[in-house]
């Protein structure tokens, strides 16, 4: 009876007739890059529900959640951002905001989308409802210079914060009236090539791949300006060359520390998150693209740049050191944790599947097939600063 | 990446490249297999797109279609996808790719990637 209920349940979202009673805490989307698709994913049955279709390029494609849970924003590289309903499985809207974008994210009170873009550099904010635009700052750092904006994050008080990769700067633009942001503008240090927000949403983080550091805004006293941590990390010593940018999204927040890609190093930083300085140094098998903490904190997961995109190392943090070192897949691009972290599901891009994994213990538990899968985030994401 | 290295990679490579580019003008690569194309449009696409893009627009690294690169010497192109441009995130990739492939793949790039 109740395989049922589940297969009646599962049918009625696949069919999208009309009203179901059905929550959306459990489900989530796959992008397949080179498809300009996204899977729909429920977590509690491990499976695909539903596809949607016609969203364009969606490499680099990264998606945000409305406050609800219902709707999910994709932002394509193409400039292209879909509002996709999770429980219809359709298409809601679809416009083209920008000619490069690289992401996005939604306001505290979940009224406001901004995408940030590479071209023409800047942001454009737009109502969560209609993607009606209201307001865009353009990344102009220099009297007609533009940059390029990376590491977009919501933080508490509708404020935005993102980093200029070509500026060398720290932005935050405040958007309590939406059509009319006021931006605060701070130096943070050459090349800042992505940003995170910590979970509690005081501190702003972006990382510098022009020289070693980290630059810190401390938003609740902004005024103090941005400082430099992790200075001169790599001590003079020749970097290794980095054949894809780390990225800092993602809870790498555990346990009292933040966890770091080293760039240019086959290391994981670990930064105690009361005094700011480092307390430590993980070997990894690769340059660390993704370092996420599981949400209790207990371990963290690392994957890798090209060529060694099929690996995952995984730190257990009361140990300090990497417990499971092994090779799931090919290509491993993305990796999210279900809610409570006692699942995380994989994307090997060049098997054309997501790896679904118990995280304790490490046990494969299965996997759904998806055309070149990259990014997946899932609906929890709705209710987390900086996601 | 040091500085001394790319730049003596920028010396070395277009008298490297040029016997090749002589041949290449004259007709496709002879000794590049079937399979080891289809190798290097999936490094291009999927890897180098990780900065230039998937379709090469362009993303944090500059666009690579036959518009963007039409004025730019092909030895030049060659000497970056092997040697890399410090002071950029552009990386080195001669572990990967040999002088002959990047020139390769920067003749199609010019003439317009295979997908």
């Amino acid at each position: 009876m109740r395989a049922l209920l589940i297969l009646l349940a599962s049918t009625l979202l696949t069919a999208c007739a009309g009203p179901q009673l059905r929550g959306t805490g459990d489900l989530g989307l796959v992008v397949e890059r080179a498809s300009g698709r996204v899977t729909l994913v429920d977590t509690t049955h491990r499976q695909p529900y539903g596809r949607i279709e016609g969203l364009g390029d969606l490499s680099h494609a990264s998606a945000v959640y409305s406050r609800d849970g219902r709707y999910a924003f994709v932002f394509g590289r193409d400039g292209g951002l879909s509002k996709v309903d999770l429980l219809e499985g359709r298409l809601v809207k679809r416009i083209l905001q920008s000619g490069n974008a690289i992401g996005g994210a939604i306001s505290q009170d979940g009224r406001i989308v901004v995408a940030q873009n590479y071209s023409p550099g800047g942001i454009k904010a737009f109502d969560a409802d209609t993607l009606e635009l209201l307001s865009e700052v353009p990344a102009e750092y220099a009297p007609g210079k533009f940059s390029k904006v990376v590491g977009l994050a919501d933080v508490p008080g509708n404020r935005f914060a993102y980093a200029l990769f070509d500026g060398g700067e720290i932005w935050v633009s405040d958007f309590s009236d939406p059509r009319h942001p006021a931006t605060r503008r701070y130096p943070a240090g050459r090349q800042p090539y992505d940003g995170l927000v910590t979970p509690d949403g005081r501190h702003y983080l972006a990382g510098l791949f022009g020289e070693d550091g980290i630059a810190m805004l401390d938003l609740w006293q902004p005024e103090k300006g941005a400082r430099k941590i992790l200075e001169n990390y790599g001590r003079g010593e020749e970097k290794l060359p980095v054949f894809k940018m780390p990225h800092l999204r993602g809870w790498s927040v555990a346990q009292g520390k933040a966890y770091l890609p080293a760039v240019g190093r086959h290391e994981v930083l670990v930064v105690d998150t009361a005094t700011w300085r480092e307390v430590g140094r993980i070997p990894v098998r690769g340059q660390p693209v993704f370092v996420m903490a599981r949400p209790d904190g207990r371990q963290v997961w690392v994957n890798f740049a090209f060529p060694d995109n099929g690996r995952i190392d995984v730190i257990d943090t009361l140990a300090q050191e990497v417990v499971h070192a092994f090779d799931p897949g090919k290509g491993i691009l993305h990796m999210e944790f279900t809610p409570r972290g006692e699942q995380v599901w994989l994307s090997a891009r060049d098997d054309n599947k997501v790896l679904i994994y118990r995280t304790d213990p490490l046990e494969r538990l299965g996997e759904i097939p998806a055309e070149a899968p990259s990014g997946i985030l899932f609906a929890s994401r709705a209710h987390r600063i900086g996601f | 990446m040091t500085k001394q290295s790319g730049r003596t990679w920028l010396k070395r490579a277009p008298l490297l490249a040029a016997p090749f580019f002589f041949a290449a003008s004259a007709a496709a690569v002879p000794e590049l297999s079937a399979g080891r194309r289809a190798e290097l449009v999936h490094l291009v696409r999927q890897d180098c797109g990780s900065c230039h893009g998937m379709t090469l627009q362009g993303g944090l690294g500059p666009a690579l279609t036959p518009e963007a690169l039409r004025d730019k010497p092909a030895e030049s192109l060659v000497a970056t996808v092997v040697g890399g441009r410090p002071g950029t995130p552009m990386p080195p990739w001669r572990q990967f790719v040999s002088e002959a492939e990047a020139g390769w793949i920067v003749q199609e790039l010019q003439a317009g990637f295979p997908p």
